[in-house]
């Protein structure tokens, strides 16, 4: 059954059309990865999903909900994360902290109750910062919770940023580039993390990759972007061997000889 | 140097004593620089003694030949016609009274000094210390002679400490010497048992030291109740002032310092909170009802706040510089506005609303600024603790978010319109109850009051204090509003000694006087991160106050 469905998802700026008329079913619990050359639309698909942007034709569905006309802070509480390609975390916030924020859906308390600290308030927040030390070793950052989140390791960051998505509980978790200007064992690792996160924690997860590698190793399904458009769809093999795609990435013979 | 005689800084500052017949300001600050210069020069030389000493005979050779061209050039030619403050004087008192021929004299003074500087730089810390402590002492009883005589007046012993310290003139030497002597041992003891009493209260069991914190914070208590008794009117006056801008400075904190949202209009809501008092309590024809002042008071934080969330509204979308544009314009709208005919009516125009009744609790009237300063201080107080409070809450968090990158912020699931907008009401409710207390101070409010240079005053004071932080507001805030009046001694220099010592404080503490834990760390980033602050997270999250 498919959590996330995009139909006819067309998005402009200006005269650049960088989706048109997508179509993209994500099945529940998969892993799915969306690739394409640079400007393909891999990003603007996700900036359209999580609300960022709006699109000017389309609709986007989760869990059959419609997604079309939400705030990034609404669509996040029908339970979409997401990462960024370039890290983006609080950089001048702790590790914890930045759990913390991640966590502010769940939270209730407003500006009263954190002036007058009710109990009620007080077991909240504990039971936040137990959660986030938990989440902290749940990504092997236990102990760097004191850390700014900008003194953090490199790799260590990019887990931070993913702790901080799934901070919010998310059914579906949307990765842009994960593996982004990692050192093969660093990937390795991330790959065996992104699988461990589908298994243990049933969550759907969405990717944008570059190092095929990657794409290759975990995804269950490939979608291949090309200007906007969908130009092949299956299982990394079959994906792997459509002459659309070795077209789109290497250019057709004539192209070459341009 | 020249630049400081050529505004005629040094001729005034000769005429005002540090220490009555042996040094004046003017030689003070003469004598300062050059100490400056070889510390300076000896402190580059990387503190090791022959290349440090070299380093710094060499500067203060250097200053003193200036010096000297500069007292030639004086002498021979006619310099007043541009520098209005290149009198006969100040040469004279820069060749120590001897012209041209004083010449080998001056050089001399100044590479002296100079080493006595470079020297000071090379001492090791135990000695240094001290010695700058009572350095400071000295030239601290000398400036503000003034005032501390004007303390000293009444009482019984009060006068007899005068008496031996200053006389008409100012400070005395045996006053100078007894407040360096003073200095030195307090500096010595301090760093002889300082450390141990730190480990003494980090050893404590969590009871004792939240028994020993009450205590600090009673004793803090008594200190301030008495504090504008023991005081006077004058000081207690400034200290209202501080207070209010405290107030204000903590509401711009939480837009500026935690939300990250410029705000250069904030004067608004300080005119908002006081016209409302004004107009509940006044007994003129402006009067909408005749409240008692505690009842005004919730009434104009609570329009202050929703001020707060409407002038929000309109700029929820705009970022950065546009920001401080649109909200520099929302301050002079409700300036104009309050000054404007059409409103006259209702609001009294330029004229303003006068005759506002003191605040009186149980028969007690409130009118001396000594205990105008109790109210203000208990509002400070109260503000502090919830900016606190806020801080530390997940409102508080989602500021900081906001603040750091307002897309993701979005993006994990914040509603920032909200948080915005809250944050733009509490900080207008501060300034509110600043501006509340204000016009009951004065007893009445005019639309001059509410300038433009009141918002850049308190942004000022958070920068100087310290962004995000709360101890930053009230330090800031003691550092430019109180200081300041304390500073008349310098007369017209005023605000050139506040303009240097504000360019020299972003050059030599960015992060500001008292800078928030994680500002400071982001100045500083080789202190690293305290693993206390984890554990205590972990084990209690609870960490306001």
């Amino acid at each position: 059954m498919a959590i996330l469905t995009a139909r006819k998802l067309t998005k402009r700026f200006g005269g650049l059309v960088a989706l048109s008329d997508l179509d993209l079913d994500v099945a529940e619990r998969s892993i799915h990865s969306v690739i394409g050359p640079n400007g393909a639309g891999k990003t603007t698909f996700f900036n359209c999903v999580t609300g960022f942007y709006q699109s000017e034709q389309g609709r986007i569905t989760f869990l059959d909900l419609p997604l079309n006309g939400l705030r990034p802070d609404q669509v996040t509480q029908l339970g979409i994360a997401r990462t960024y390609q370039n890290i983006r975390l609080f950089t001048n916030m702790t590790a914890l902290e930045n759990i913390l924020v991640g966590m502010h859906t769940h939270l209730r308390s407003g500006w009263v109750g954190a002036i007058l600290r009710t109990p009620h308030v007080v077991r909240e927040e504990q039971g936040a910062v137990r959660q986030a030390m938990e989440l902290l070793a749940f990504v092997g950052l236990l102990g760097r919770g004191d850390y700014l989140a900008k003194n953090l390791a490199y790799g260590d960051q990019r887990r931070l940023e993913i702790a901080r998505a799934l901070a919010t509980k998310p059914k579906l978790l949307l990765l842009d580039e994960p593996t982004a200007g990692m050192n093969p064992r660093e990937t390795m690792e991330m790959m065996a993390f992104i699988r461990k996160l589908r298994d243990e924690l049933g969550i759907t997860i969405l990717l944008i990759e570059h190092q095929m590698r990657v794409v290759m190793g975990i995804s269950e399904t490939v979608t291949v972007l090309d200007y906007g458009t969908k130009i092949s769809e299956g299982s990394p093999s079959e994906v792997q061997n459509d002459p659309r795609v070795i077209e789109a990435y290497l250019g057709t013979r004539r192209a070459v000889a341009h | 140097m020249v630049f400081l005689g050529l505004v005629g800084m040094v001729e005034v500052f000769a005429r005002k004593a540090i220490i009555v017949g042996v040094i004046s300001l003017g030689h003070t600050l003469l004598l300062l620089t050059g100490l400056a210069a070889g510390l300076q020069a000896a402190a580059r030389a990387g503190r090791r003694p022959i290349p440090a000493l070299g380093a710094a005979l060499l500067a203060g050779a250097m200053s003193g030949v200036v010096v000297c061209a500069f007292i030639v050039v004086g002498t021979s030619a006619n310099l007043r016609g541009m520098f209005v403050n290149a009198s006969p004087a100040l040469f004279g008192l820069l060749s120590f009274g001897r012209g041209t021929a004083g010449i080998p004299l001056v050089v001399l003074a100044w590479t002296v000094v100079s080493l006595l500087g470079g020297t000071f730089a090379i001492l090791p810390p135990a000695i240094r210390r001290p010695l700058s402590a009572g350095g400071a002492a000295v030239l601290l009883l000398g400036l503000f002679q003034e005032l501390l005589q004007l303390l000293l007046q009444e009482g019984t012993i009060r006068p007899l400490v005068r008496a031996f310290f200053f006389d008409n003139d100012g400070l005395v030497v045996r006053g100078a010497v007894t407040g360096l002597a003073a200095a030195v041992v307090w500096s010595a003891v301090r760093q002889r048992w300082r450390p141990s009493i730190r480990t003494r209260f980090l050893h404590m069991t969590p009871r004792n030291r939240r028994a020993s914190l009450y205590l600090v914070l009673l004793l803090t208590v008594v200190v301030l109740f008495y504090l504008p008794i023991f005081l006077g009117e004058f000081v207690s006056q400034v200290l209202v002032f501080v207070g209010l801008f405290t107030l204000m400075g903590l509401g711009l904190n939480l837009e500026v310092g935690f939300a990250g949202l410029l705000d250069l209009g904030f004067v608004a809501f300080f005119a908002i909170g006081a016209y409302t008092v004004a107009l509940l309590t006044t007994p003129e024809k402006y009067a909408l009802v005749h409240l008692p002042f505690w009842a005004a008071v919730p009434v104009a934080v609570l329009v202050s706040l929703i001020a707060g969330i409407f002038f929000g509204l309109p700029i929820l979308g705009i970022r950065g510089d546009y920001l401080a544009i649109a909200t520099l314009g929302f301050g002079e709208i409700i300036r104009l506005l309050v000054l404007s005919d059409f409103l006259k009516p209702w609001l009294g125009g330029a004229r303003g609303i006068v005759n506002l009744p003191k605040p009186v609790l149980f028969g007690f009237e409130f009118k001396q600024f000594g205990q105008l300063f109790w109210i203000t201080l208990a509002a400070s107080a109260l503000i502090a603790f919830v900016a606190a409070r806020l801080r530390d809450s997940r409102l508080g968090r989602s500021w900081m978010a906001i603040r750091e990158d307002e897309d993701v912020a979005e993006a994990v699931g914040i509603n920032t319109i909200n948080a915005k907008l809250l944050a733009y009401g509490l900080g207008g409710a501060f300034a509110g109850m600043g501006g509340a207390i204000f016009a009951v101070m004065i007893g009445s409010v005019f639309p001059q009051s509410f300038s433009l240079l009141v918002s850049i005053n308190t942004l000022a004071l958070i920068i100087v204090g310290g962004v995000g932080s709360l101890p930053g507001v009230i330090v800031g805030s003691l550092f430019l509003v109180g200081l300041p009046e304390l500073l008349r001694e310098f007369s017209e220099f005023r605000f050139l000694v506040y303009g240097a010592v504000l360019i020299l404080m972003m050059q030599v503490r960015p992060e500001g006087l008292w800078p928030a834990v994680s500002v400071a760390r982001e100045f500083r980033p080789d202190e690293g991160p305290s693993p206390a602050r984890e554990e205590a997270l972990a084990t209690g999250g609870e960490g306001g106050g």
